[in-house]
């Protein structure tokens, strides 16, 4: 058995995968955040709650109406989406003109009602979701053994990353919300409709973390508060990497689940603290961010 | 978030509203009413002022307040209840931990501004926490119960209600004498100003970072003082006290009450304290929060007493023709 600094390679390699798929929702989760944050200047406390709603449709669609794990994947962030774009033309949109501060008390507002709506309707245990077929097993590296649906929860969510940063850096529509994001006005001008680029940006960042919340019933189960333990979590990754760029919290994202798993293996007693240490860090030396931009 | 013009006239209404208020407090017991709600609702109501100089009169939100209320809950527990000290040493100690604990929070989240600075603040009371959680001597997911309210000064026996009540009440209204003074200072005026015009603020030459400093560890101290006297309230301190929900609380009571208004948070903690009491909303308690909150923000921005205060200025000072 091969063993690094006393830990066999097996359970390390074990906790460092978990760091990974925890990463890959920081990533995720960090990059819906600045894309929100980015055009509507607002810091979407609902995401967490956005999250858990995707793992809880998902399962709610296999449990009630046999949807699958695929077709949960396409369906779940659709909605949440659709849901959330209703909130930002019923709610958000009125706020746009205030401090900042108070998007973030409505959509922590949104938050506490989703979470207590779930906690009432489901309970505080977890609803288990089973591995797709497809999925279920795992393959023999020869070293250690790979869970397959591990793999694919990491895979899927730097695609998913990768599919962002594609959308917003090398198409039209990602011009706009480019430009939206520097300029609103001077946007609007030219004749764009700002008001629709701004509900599709909410609709998009906001379905991303229901993406995430299906890949993640799997793996942690669908339970009311999946989403305000994490969230809290990214707001510090948010704090550390910054909003600038989207590769930024793609490797801010992935690198601290990293971390946070050696952490488990080597000093589990910080596990839980050790993103927030960072983040102190992080603000000691580099107040902006290692990828921020002050603003 | 709006202030009143604070001329001599609004300086005269407040006293003669904290005289009566005080009056009534002083008589509430023997009116009927159970001092140990009245305590629950005192000590949030300072909570709620210590919360609200910083978001009301400096407009920086912290997501944070529970981890100096419920930091400085298991400090005076710890205490009072395995090291057997007094009341009066407790909340001190409690109040100096909360004032130390500000201090390191508020030198790491000024650094941001904003938005990023509820951020930090929400991150750091989480770190806290998880610290607390793992911490033997706090009794984890039990928390600290039949926390001993013990003999003020020795003499005093605070396990009489009514002895402790009077001993909560002069220790809020001191408190909340010392957000109304400082609200009202040269100091205060600086935080407003420092609130609506920072890059002035800064070009004025004043060290902006060192008045937000102070802000931030005042309100600290006070919020710490809040939860040290809760602490011997209920004997109990547990991770709720530290939990977010309770950051996401005193928000709420804030904003209900009034941003940025004197009496605002002292209302707004009051009716939130006795809609849990009466547990009027049983297990929707955090649905109906949550939709408070929606309400306050989408319409109600002024809070109860923001919207009182700006009706009485309609009714007093009627619109020319």
């Amino acid at each position: 058995m091969i063993e690094i600094f006393g830990v066999p390679l097996q359970g390390l390699f074990g906790q460092l995968l978990v760091g990974l798929i925890n990463g890959s929702f920081y990533a995720v989760l960090s990059l819906g955040l600045a894309i929100i944050f980015g055009l509507l200047n607002i810091i979407n406390f609902t995401h967490g709650a956005q999250y858990m709603m995707g793992a809880f449709f998902a399962w709610i669609g296999l449990t009630k109406f046999g949807l699958s794990y695929w077709a949960a994947l396409v369906v779940s962030p659709l909605l949440v989406g659709a849901i959330g774009m209703a909130i930002e033309r019923t709610m958000l949109r009125r706020l746009y003109h205030l401090d900042h501060l108070y998007g973030l008390l409505l959509t922590f507002g949104l938050a506490l009602i989703i979470e207590g709506f779930f906690f009432n309707e489901y309970g505080s245990s977890g609803q288990s979701y089973d591995v797709p077929d497809a999925l279920s097993g795992g393959t023999n590296l020869g070293f250690v053994f790979l869970p397959n649906y591990r793999a694919w929860v990491v895979v899927a969510s730097i695609a998913m990353c990768l599919v962002s940063w594609f959308l917003i850096e090398r198409t039209r529509l990602g011009a706009y919300l480019r430009a939206g994001t520097e300029n609103p006005k001077l946007l609007q001008s030219f004749g764009v409709n700002v008001p629709l680029l701004v509900t599709l940006t909410y609709g998009y960042g906001v379905a991303l973390a229901a993406f995430a919340g299906v890949l993640a019933a799997p793996v942690f189960q669908a339970s009311p508060d999946m989403g305000s333990k994490l969230i809290i979590v990214v707001f510090a990754v948010v704090v550390i990497g910054g909003m600038g760029s989207i590769m930024g919290s793609i490797v801010t994202g992935l690198g601290l689940g990293l971390i946070e798993g050696l952490t488990k293996v080597y000093f589990p007693e910080f596990s839980a603290t050790v993103i927030f240490l960072i983040m102190v860090i992080v603000l000691l030396v580099r107040p902006a961010g290692l990828f921020g931009r002050v603003r | 978030m709006t202030t009143g013009g604070q001329g001599r006239v609004a300086l005269t209404r407040d006293y003669w509203i904290m005289s009566l208020l005080l009056a009534a407090l002083v008589a509430a017991p023997f009116l009927g009413l159970y001092p140990v709600l009245l305590m629950k609702i005192l000590c949030f109501a300072l909570f709620a002022a210590a919360f609200n100089l910083l978001l009301g009169y400096s407009g920086l939100l912290s997501f944070g307040h529970a981890a100096f209320f419920g930091g400085a809950a298991y400090v005076t527990g710890y205490l009072c209840k395995d090291l057997g000290v007094g009341p009066g040493v407790g909340i001190l100690a409690g109040t100096a931990f909360a004032l130390a604990l500000g201090w390191v929070f508020g030198s790491l989240a000024i650094r941001r501004a904003g938005i990023y600075f509820a951020m930090i603040t929400l991150a750091l009371a989480q770190m806290m926490y998880f610290v607390w959680l793992q911490v033997k001597l706090t009794g984890g997911e039990d928390g600290l119960q039949g926390i001993p309210r013990g003999r003020l000064a020795g003499i005093v026996d605070l396990s009489q209600d009514l002895n402790l009540y009077y001993f909560v009440l002069a220790l809020c209204a001191a408190g909340f004498w010392i957000i109304y003074r400082a609200i009202h200072s040269p100091f205060g005026e600086v935080l407003k100003a420092i609130r609506e015009n920072e890059p002035r603020a800064i070009s004025l030459g004043y060290d902006v970072d060192k008045v937000k400093l102070l802000a931030f560890v005042l309100s600290a101290g006070l919020a710490g003082l809040a939860g040290s006297t809760k602490c011997l309230v209920l004997q109990l301190a547990s991770l709720t006290d530290v939990h977010w929900h309770m950051s996401g609380e005193v928000v709420l009571m804030t904003l209900l009450g009034g941003l940025g208004t004197v009496f605002g948070p002292l209302v707004g903690a009051a009716l939130v304290v006795v809609l849990q009491n009466a547990a009027v909303f049983g297990r929707w308690t955090l649905v109906a929060q949550g939709l408070i909150f929606v309400i306050c923000v989408l319409v109600f921005r002024r809070g109860i007493v923001g919207e009182i205060a700006a009706l009485f200025r309609r009714v007093t000072r009627p619109q020319k023709p």
